[in-house]
């Protein structure tokens, strides 16, 4: 095994994948997709703290303060797509579309 | 193992591209889901089983049917076939390769990347899973985060609610 999966790797995906959605907001016009970028975004950074938490044992466990962290990140997450989804409902309503190029009253 | 690791990882990295290409923000979220489900298995093989599984239930359950559900609502078209303007694509994609080179050349350097995965100790019997471990954790060190997160919910199921209503009186 002279190739094995060491901490490297599961930050590199992370970092890419972040990458990926960075690349997604920046280049998306639809408000719902550019809100999915941002999930994806988020997820990369939980795959970083499962590594570290794996990567550095306490008592020959995991770290499972990192577990912990991640629970709380995943429920505000949760909480954070309700209120986000609400308010595009919301701007859809009054303007009637989901482009965030036409959506530009304040850009001015 | 490494193997998996590469297959789950490529898994979640082609669903994270599908999500940025796909025109139709229906296929992009099922996209989404696909590269949830690799990074799911990915805490698995990082023996993290209760995150590994909330992260299927949350957001590839919860979070992403919501997001389907808006679509379907919002009735949301196809961006429009004009093409998207050249400046902008290519400043965007640039930002994003300088952002995965400097990742890359970081980790390159670090030294305590490079350390391969640690053996955990055989446990075995009740208490031992990770389920219990960090429910214990929540509910004795944790547990004024938790009643916050409590709160934080329903504030948020409130503010949906109020947010989601045609008018406000």
């Amino acid at each position: 095994m002279e190739s094995a999966i060491t901490l490297n790797h599961f930050l590199l995906v992370s970092g890419i994948l972040f990458a990926i959605g960075l690349a997604g907001v920046l280049v998306r016009r639809n408000l719902i997709v550019i809100f999915m970028c941002l999930e994806l975004m988020l997820a990369a950074a939980n795959l970083t703290l499962v590594a570290f938490s794996r990567f550095n044992p306490v008592d020959g466990q995991p770290n499972y303060e990192g577990h912990v962290l991640l629970f709380f990140i995943i429920t505000v997450a949760a909480a954070e797509v309700a209120v986000g989804l609400a308010i595009i409902v919301a701007l859809f309503r009054s303007r009637e579309t989901t482009d965030v190029t036409k959506i530009n009253s304040m850009k001015y | 193992m490494t193997f998996l690791f590469y297959i789950f990882a490529a898994l979640a990295l082609i669903g994270g591209i599908g999500v940025v290409v796909n025109r139709n923000p229906v296929s992009a979220a099922f996209a989404m889901i696909v590269s949830f489900l690799g990074l799911a298995a990915l805490f698995i093989q990082l023996d993290a089983y209760l995150v590994g599984i909330l992260q299927i239930l949350v957001y590839a359950g919860a979070i992403m049917v919501l997001f389907v559900f808006i679509i379907m609502l919002l009735d949301v078209e196809e961006e429009e076939k004009r093409r998207f303007p050249i400046i902008g694509i290519t400043s965007s994609f640039g930002v994003a390769i300088a952002f995965t080179l400097l990742v890359s050349v970081i980790l390159k350097r670090s030294e305590i990347g490079a350390k391969p995965l640690p053996k955990l100790a055989e446990v075995s019997g009740p208490g031992s899973s990770d389920v219990h471990r960090i429910g214990e954790m929540l509910f004795s060190q944790y547990w004024f985060p938790i009643q916050i997160v409590g709160v934080l919910l329903l504030v948020a199921t409130v503010g949906v609610i109020v947010l989601s209503k045609k008018e406000l009186r």
